[in-house]
Parts: C-alpha cells; sequence; structure tokens
C-alpha cells in the first residue's frame, strides 16, 4: 500500500496521559526564556484544567553535560532514578518533561534498563545507597509538547485568533524545528517519528497555519554540548544554524516554533550574531524571523499579554509577528519591570533591526 | 595482564548497542553535522574500532577526532545497520578521560573548561546552567537583551514570575541543600565525583607541563582552554 509522503506521520504514535503530570524543568528554558514553563503549568492548569505537579526538588538531569563527555552514564541514570523516586513520592505516574534533551536521556535510560537489565538494579542500589529513595518506573512519560498536541483541537475550541495573515488573509507561513534529541534517537517515541515529526506541524495544522517544508527541516540546530559550551567551538553551532536559515529563507516564513529549548535559543541568538557578523538578516525589512515555543504560540492564540508570557527576552523582535496576527499591545510595557517600574531598555544591535 | 583498551571499551553498554556490524556505507558521515564543519568522519571511527585496532583505539583516545562529534545522534536515525557511532564517541569519550589520554588532544584538554562550568553548576545550583554565571563576555552572542536582563534580572523575573532566589517551587527556583547532598552522594557513589577528579589531576599536569598557571575556577589554563 502507497501511503502518502503527508501522511507517514500518522504511523508513528504514542500514548500520551491524559491528567495528572509530574512536571520536569529544563535547565536552558528556565533560564533564557523564563516565563515559558510557567505558561506551560498556567495553559495546563487554567486552559485544559489539568493536574501538573511541579516539585521544588526536583533538579537538572545533567543532560547538557552528559551529552558533553563529562558525566558517567551510570551517574545520569541514578540522578534520573532520582527524579523517579520523586514522581513515586509524590504519587504521580505520568512524567512530563519540558526538555528534549532530557526527554531523549530519560528514554534511553529506560531503554538501557530494557536491554540491560542489570543496569537499572545497580542504579537502583545506587541510588538506595545515596540517598535511601526507592522509586517506580512512570506508567507514561513524554515531552511537554506531547500534551499539547493531545489537547490542540481543545486550545483550538478556545483560541481568539487563529494562524492568519489579518491583512492579508492568507495563512501565517510556520517553520517548525523538533530538536535532535526528540525523535532522532527513538523515532517510535516522537509523535510523527524522526522524519515526517508531526508533534508541532500537528499544532499548525490545526491552528491554522501553513508548515513550511524547506530543505533542511531536519537539520541540527548546531547545539553540539561541548561545540556550543566552549567559546573556541562555536563556529560549529552558528554554522549549523546558519545552513538552517539560508534554506529556510526563500519560503518566507513568518514564525518558527521549536520543540527544544537549546534549538529554540540557538535559533533566536544565532540570528543576532550572523546579522551582526554578516550584515545578513532573514526576516523582513532588516528584522529576524521571530523564534517562539509551543506554548508561548499557545499563549499567544489564547489571548495571554505577550509581555506577561516574556516574548521581550527573546532577542528577536516578536512585534512584525504580533502585527500580522492582529495582536493588540502596549509597547510601552514591553521592558517595564515589576509594578510598571523604568529599569532602561536594552540597546540595539548594530545590524539586525529590534524593538 | 591488564585489559586492552577495545576490553575496556566493550564493558561500556553504549559501545555494545552502538557497534553492531559496519559495512562503511558513509550515511553517518553524510548526514553528520560536526563532519561538514570539520574533518570529522564517523565511519572512520567505526571502522577503527569495528577493526580491534589497538594501537589505532590508542590514537583515536589521544586526538581530537574523538572531540568533535556534536552528539546529535542523527547518525542512528540513519544508519542502515543499526549502528550508533555517536554511542561508540561516548564509550570513547569516557575512555580517553579514564586513562588520562584527554590530555594529549587540544579538543580532549577542553574538558576541564566544561568540568568548570556545567559540571560545577550542577552541584553548586542543582542545574546545568544559572543566569548568574552567564555573562556576556563569555557568551557574547546572548546579545543586548540578555545584557539587559541579567542587569534587571531581580526585577524582570520578579515581573515574569518567576522563583529565582526563592525556597519554593518554579522557575530558577533555589535548589535546597538537601537536593544538592543528594546530587552530590550520587555523583560520589556513581563515579561523577572521580570522574571530575580525574580531570582536574591531569590537567593539573599538563597545565605545568606547559608552563601555564593552574589553580581552579577561571584560572589561567581554563581561559586558554575556553577561549582559544
Amino acid at each position: 500500500m502507497n501511503i502518502r509522503k503527508n501522511e507517514i506521520w500518522a504511523s508513528y504514535q504514542k500514548e500520551i496521559a491524559d491528567d495528572h503530570y509530574y512536571f520536569a524543568r529544563s535547565c536552558i528554558r528556565q533560564n533564557f526564556f523564563p516565563a515559558a514553563e510557567n505558561l506551560y503549568i498556567d495553559i495546563l492548569r487554567d486552559v485544559l484544567k489539568k493536574d501538573i505537579y511541579d516539585d521544588a526538588r526536583q533538579t537538572t538531569c545533567t543532560g547538557i553535560a552528559y551529552h558533553s563527555g563529562l558525566i558517567p552514564l551510570e551517574t545520569t541514570m541514578t540522578v534520573i532514578a532520582r527524579q523517579f523516586a520523586l514522581m513515586t513520592e509524590a504519587g504521580y505516574e505520568n512524567f512530563v518533561v519540558s526538555c528534549v534533551t532530557s526527554f531523549g536521556l530519560y528514554v534511553e535510560t529506560l531503554e538501557t534498563w530494557k536491554h540491560f537489565p542489570v543496569t537499572e538494579q545497580k542504579t537502583r542500589d545506587a541510588l538506595k545507597r545515596a540517598t535511601g529513595m526507592t522509586f517506580l518506573i512512570p506508567k507514561n512519560l513524554v515531552h511537554a509538547s506531547d500534551v499539547i498536541y493531545k489537547f490542540r483541537k481543545e486550545i483550538a475550541e478556545k483560541i481568539n485568533l487563529r494562524l492568519i495573515n489579518k491583512s492579508t488573509g492568507e495563512p501565517l507561513k510556520i517553520v517548525d524545528h523538533i530538536g535532535c534529541h526528540y525523535a532522532k534517537i527513538f523515532p517510535q517515541k516522537g509523535i510523527g517519528g524522526a522524519e515526517y515529526s508531526y508533534v508541532l506541524a500537528g499544532l499548525i495544522d490545526e491552528w491554522g497555519g501553513l508548515q513550511v517544508d524547506y530543505p533542511e527541516r531536519r537539520h541540527c540546530c548546531g547545539f553540539g554540548f561541548r561545540q556550543y559550551l566552549l567559546k573556541s567551538n562555536r563556529g560549529y553551532s552558528v554554522s549549523n544554524s546558519k545552513k538552517k536559515f539560508d534554506s529556510m529563507q526563500p519560503y518566507k516564513p513568518d514564525l518558527i516554533i521549536a520543540n527544544c529549548p537549546g534549538c529554540t535559543f540557538f535559533l533566536d541568538r544565532w540570528q543576532f550574531v550572523i546579522a551582526e557578523m554578516e550584515g545578513k538578516t532573514y526576516g523582513e525589512n532588516g528584522y529576524g524571523i521571530p523564534v517562539l515555543t509551543y506554548e508561548e504560540l499557545a499563549g499567544l492564540l489564547l489571548g495571554y499579554n505577550p509581555w506577561d508570557i516574556g516574548l521581550q527576552t527573546h532577542q528577536v523582535s516578536v512585534e512584525p509577528l504580533l502585527g500580522k496576527l492582529g495582536i493588540r499591545y502596549d509597547p510601552e510595557q514591553k521592558y517595564k519591570g515589576i509594578d510598571g517600574k523604568d529599569i532602561g531598555r536594552p540597546e540595539h544591535p548594530q545590524v539586525l533591526k529590534c524593538i | 595482564m591488564g585489559k586492552t583498551l577495545y576490553e575496556r571499551l566493550e564493558e561500556d553498554v553504549r559501545f555494545s548497542e552502538g557497534l553492531k556490524s559496519c559495512m562503511n556505507c558513509g550515511v553517518c558521515t553524510a548526514i553528520c553535522p560536526a563532519a561538514e564543519v570539520s574533518d570529522y568522519d564517523p565511519r572512520m571511527v567505526v571502522t577503527v574500532v569495528q577493526l580491534r585496532d589497538e594501537a589505532g583505539v590508542e590514537k583515536l583516545l589521544k586526538s581530537d577526532t574523538i572531540w568533535r562529534c556534536g552528539e546529535c545522534l542523527s547518525c542512528k536515525t540513519r544508519c542502515p545497520r543499526g549502528n550508533v557511532p555517536g554511542y561508540i564517541i561516548q564509550a570513547l569519550r569516557a575512555l580517553s578521560i579514564e586513562t588520562g589520554l584527554f590530555i594529549e588532544s587540544e579538543q580532549g584538554r577542553k574538558q576541564l573548561a566544561i568540568k568548570r562550568t556545567v559540571g560545577d553548576h550542577i552541584l553548586k545550583y542543582g542545574y546545568c546552567v544559572y543566569i548568574d554565571e552567564v555573562d556576556n563576555d563569555m557568551y557574547p552572542e546572548q546579545g543586548p537583551i540578555w545584557e539587559w536582563l541579567r542587569k534587571n534580572r531581580e526585577s524582570m523575573l520578579e515581573r515574569l514570575g518567576t522563583s529565582y532566589k526563592k525556597d519554593q517551587s518554579g522557575t530558577l527556583r533555589n535548589t535546597s541543600k538537601e537536593s544538592l547532598n543528594d546530587l552530590k552522594r550520587i555523583f560520589d557513589e556513581t563515579g561523577g565525583t572521580q570522574r571530575f577528579e580525574k580531570i582536574e589531576k591531569y590537567s593539573s599536569e599538563k597545565a605545568k607541563e606547559l608552563g601555564i598557571g593552574f589553580k581552579e575556577g577561571k584560572d589561567d589554563y581554563f581561559n586558554l582552554l575556553y577561549n582559544e
């Protein structure tokens, strides 16, 4: 039976729990897009009426350091086992991971235990000796965007706007970037698999936008872990992002939505660097292409104030997108501190146009 | 007689999971982002280990090659034989540090700078990355928006509803002493602490050999490794 290319994603599905989630935070996201995770929790609790537990005891999974060749696998697996123990203690069974690197590593850990059962026992013993803790394996383990995907139709019923250019009536052209560790390591664990990931494309389709299918759609953003972490190695990172921008530019995307915290960061910040170093910009009229996370996009469409959900912390200005969507906003509020306090404004880059 | 390097690699589950039977098709190299920007060639790495070439393995452990991979693991998706060059690299990197051979290559030596940033942050903050440690001098690509956010972080992070510097759940919360102690004990129990100590010890010897100042934190040796 022939399956049309744009339907291949449908053969990769997975179970996503309906309610009662234990939330694991992301190291990168909470620093560089500091309102995103709170927005995610608000959407789940206030809009979708779901129960999600935010545990103060949860820590890093060590993923960035692990993939930089710094941390032994046994250490990382035991830190992950501690997170499962915290979930177990809190009375939850469904684990939701806010970071794609972490998600890949949690799945990797579970698969390692499955294929090498002795490693699970060693991890349990190590955790017990180190902390006295025991754990149950989650019944359901998903990435945070999987939950938004699962409830994309429910969100669509509540949104005030569609992904339509208000001036032209045309759907907005949107690039999705999934992040390598969402499905390239274990394609069966990602909606749509690795080649035809649908976790974000499904949001674009459901909320009225138009997917951009460009040649380098599945190429890495260029994080490279140790390659980015060292100033001397960052050429790796920006080169790979540039390859993607050059490939997507002819399609004139209005927006990039990203799945992975690192990817969101790199696709935002490297546009600034390329503009300043090479004088090249990828958006319209000297701006960049705005880069949003999946919940930031959902939040905008649900009517959240862009400055309450932290869109001023992106280097690429989001105002061109807000204009196309017809979202009204108060420009004076963008850079105000707590209680409307005047805390000054960021400097303007030399080349990249910013507001 | 001690174990060969190859036998030590075989003890790593990532190695046995990563090396099935390579037919040298080169798909991994074709898809590899690192191969595009350097002379890194995952196919050649797999060839060396598959041949059980002991001298070749030692050469890899002393080389820049094994540190070029960005661990995107695109190779895992595409290999038609189920090999994972990225996993083999993980095992090689671990052995390079365990044997102290990492200091023989320029890229391997840089592990000290990574240990002294994200590695130490884990045990200090409970996170790999923390806003207080990320300044625009070390990370100029962060741009003026980050400089502004960092300068005004007390006010802005409160406006954005985070738990920065607070002992409660939420974004950027303080990690409790109890949780940090758990992490430290896990590191002690599972080899993480010993790995860090080895990196410091071998790096200290190399810095002495090179005549570069070595103390702790962002010393002369760190700055050389991080920047150049």
